[in-house]
């Protein structure tokens, strides 16, 4: 009797513990459909008709005008965005070994156009402001805020290129700032999907198909599905816009993650939802990128300068990508690209203007991003790696940053002159940074973390795309151990050893039995 | 004079076919979750693998229980006698047509290899693959908020200790399989695990009374 209470018992107990493993709460209402009945039903309404202020029903003959008519009514907000980096193009960050430093377009090195100083009345047609100068000075009276370029609805406003920042003239400027709101996407597609000179020639992930994606591009800008706007994730505080990329951030500060929607154990698994320890959501929901149009893998500035008949000229390939302009290079090109993953901690250390180059020999990577398996902040992430050749001085050991735009010839403006030596000596006397007079060239890579193209969840990536011994995802993430990639080739080759030597052994022994009771029942016969 | 004896009882047929089945799914499962081979897929793989992990360690209990409750641990208990003319036995006189030197008995139904062997399986090899499984399903990344004492830094360990010793598993089985037709003839030790019953010498049934 007591013997079958006990194995009653036990059984019981067993089963209790199975049940209460194996059972998934499919009682509770997919977060996944909370978050899209959210956004089915948002709609941005209009807080005032602009249209009826008298203030703009006027004809402005300078853009300046127009900003102090906005800052007639919203007279405490100028402030704010003049604190901001899109307006300031730097922010305060504590870096590693540094300590505290301005980092932004004034001193840091990208592997596109190189950098900004110097050429700023080009580069100024991504700024919010109506005016930098050559010297990369900041106009800092309060009208020089361009408020269209982000709160214009009408989809017209352009800013002209190479006037520091001005709007073009020709603009219906009543029309735009009778429909002014929310930032669109158009907003903010207009810079950032352009960034590098051309339709995601920087990100990858961020291009103008994003105007209008599909969900097989993006789930979460697709019109055909919640159509979110850049602001539903990038919210603002006081002007300041979350969210940033690494290319010139360091802190992990700002950030803004999937996880502030969907939790952190989004899926009914709970294998899967374990790996979100360590593995970023963008890891598996973003299998390839570049989806909709090629972005830009390789920029060379070494075979800049090659001339037609004395005339810069340009080559495209089949596809219309631009292979080779005189004035910046050869370029290589890839579209449906496979992410690399990195190991990310939400820190990164960049390469400023005068840093030492260590090695001149193996590649400079221009973005540090900071990670590993044992470091508790870390996750693996998806990047774009991008290459370049760049100009460097060799005697010094810094990288050049060379005058490109100017307006006229004979001012020693790469992008006039052609001419390597001319064009360092200036860009680096602009910079007051030493010059010794020779041009090498040095492979530069960054890293561009992917965030956005989300690809529907039947497209993420597999189990076996990673847990697999050959051409695994995270093949080159060595710091740590994962089941079916790793194994101990010693264990192995014994096991596999062993149970060969069993087999042999078997056999042997089998016909050594089969032979001698041959040879016995011949015997008796 | 022979006579048909019940030598495994219910519960041990089952337990062991149970067993059988089990551990041949977690070593085609295992070994697809190891990357030797691409079947199931590498998530159905981990799935069933678990699966038949917690009815293994289910039916481990039960095992435990009848045998501590039945006294049939004592067939396993290794003993030295008799091992070398065992030995002797599976190295000559099997070629020889001679005689198993040790009976089957109700009380001793293991030969002093198979004691060993048994013993081996049982008290080493099913246990390092029960534990290290156990902390390889039961393994969280290493995290900030955790014990210190008990974090387990990396996967590695525990997973080439499993991956050994279904390594050993699969020797054993091999083994196994074959010594099945080493006994009175080819089929008798499959058809008693199958039916329970086995022809065994009369006379040495009970021999401690004889």
């Amino acid at each position: 009797m007591r013997k079958i209470l006990l194995l009653l018992l036990s059984f019981g107990l067993v089963t209790a513990i199975i049940y209460g493993t194996l059972k998934s709460n499919e009682l509770e209402k997919p977060h996944i459909l909370i978050l899209k009945e959210k956004y089915s039903k948002r709609e941005y309404k209009k807080e005032a008709d602009h249209s009826k202020f008298e203030i703009l029903n006027q004809d402005f003959p300078n853009p300046r005008e127009i900003t102090k008519a906005c800052e007639y009514c919203h007279n405490l907000t100028a402030h704010e965005i003049m604190k901001s980096n899109h307006f300031n193009w730097e922010r305060v960050e504590y870096v590693k070994d540094r300590g505290i430093v301005f980092i932004g377009k004034k001193n840091a090195i990208n592997n596109f156009c190189i950098a900004a100083q110097g050429n700023e009345k080009a580069c100024a047609k991504c700024h919010v402001g109506l005016g930098l100068d050559e010297k990369g000075n900041l106009f800092t009276d309060p009208t020089n805020i361009d408020c269209m370029i982000c709160h214009d609805n009408t989809e017209t406003y352009m800013k002209a290129s190479e006037r520091g920042g001005e709007p073009e003239k020709s603009l219906d400027f009543k029309n735009i700032i009778h429909n002014v709101g929310k930032p669109k996407r158009s907003n903010c597609g207009v810079c950032h999907f352009f960034g590098g000179g051309g339709n995601n020639v920087k990100h990858g992930d961020l291009e103008s198909i994003q105007f209008e994606a599909t969900r097989d591009i993006d789930v979460h800008m697709a019109i055909d599905g919640v159509n979110m706007h850049c602001i539903d994730c990038h919210k603002t505080k006081e002007h300041n816009i979350f969210g940033k990329l690494y290319s010139l951030s360091s802190m992990n500060r700002e950030r803004i993650s999937c996880e502030e929607c969907h939790t952190n154990t989004p899926h009914n698994d709970d294998i899967i939802n374990e790996h979100t320890l360590k593995v970023s959501c963008q890891a598996c929901h973003i299998p390839i990128y570049a989806k909709a149009n090629a972005t830009m893998i390789y920029w060379d500035w070494s075979t800049a300068g090659k001339l037609k008949n004395g005339e810069p000229y340009i080559e495209k390939d089949a596809e219309g990508n631009k292979t080779y302009m005189s004035t910046k290079g050869s370029f290589k090109w890839g579209k449906n690209l496979k992410p690399d993953y990195i190991w990310f901690n939400g820190t990164a250390s960049h390469y400023l203007i005068g840093d030492k180059i260590k090695d001149p020999k193996s590649p400079l990577f221009l973005n540090t991003l900071h990670g590993s398996y044992k470091d508790d902040d870390s996750k693996i992430i998806p990047v774009k790696i991008h290459t370049a050749k760049q100009p460097y001085d060799p005697v010094n050991n810094i990288l050049i940053q060379p005058k490109l735009y100017s307006e006229e010839k004979g001012s020693g403006a790469f992008w006039k002159d052609f001419d390597w030596i001319k064009a360092s000596e200036m860009g680096m006397r602009e910079h007051g940074m030493p010059f010794s007079g020779k041009v090498g060239f040095i492979e530069t890579k960054m890293y561009w973390p992917l965030n956005h193209m989300v690809s529907p969840k039947e497209k993420a990536v597999r189990c076996e795309e990673c847990h697999t011994r050959n051409n695994s995802r995270i093949a080159n993430l060595r710091d740590f151990y994962i089941p079916g990639r790793d194994y101990s080739p010693l264990v192995d080759r014994i096991g596999r050893l062993l149970i060969v030597f069993t087999i042999l052994l078997v056999f042997v022994h089998g016909s050594g039995r089969i032979v001698a009771n041959h040879i016995r029942r011949r015997r008796t016969r | 004079m022979k006579k048909r004896v019940l030598i495994y009882k219910g519960f041990e047929r089952f337990w062991h076919w149970m067993q059988a089945i089990l551990i041949f799914f977690l070593i085609f499962t295992g070994f697809e979750i190891h990357g030797s081979y691409t079947f199931l897929g590498f998530k159905d793989a981990v799935k069933y693998h678990n699966l038949a992990a917690y009815l293994f360690l289910l039916l481990t209990m039960f095992a435990i229980f009848w045998h501590l409750t039945t006294g049939e641990y004592k067939q396993y208990i290794p003993t030295l006698k008799n091992i070398k003319a065992q030995l002797d036995f599976y190295l000559f006189g099997i070629f020889k047509n001679a005689p198993h030197p040790t009976k089957k008995t109700l009380l001793s139904k293991l030969n002093p290899l198979q004691r060993i062997t048994y013993f081996g399986l049982k008290i080493i090899l099913i246990p390092t693959s029960i534990i290290s499984g156990i902390l390889y399903m039961m393994y969280r990344y290493p995290t900030r908020h955790g014990i210190e004492a008990i974090n387990i830094d990396s996967l590695e360990i525990i997973a080439i200790i499993h991956t050994a010793s279904a390594f050993l598993m699969v020797t054993f089985i091999i083994m196994h399989l074959y010594l099945i037709t080493t006994g009175d003839t080819i089929t008798s030790n499959l058809k008693a695990m199958l039916t329970g019953y086995e022809e065994i010498e009369d006379d040495k049934l009970h021999p401690e009374i004889k």
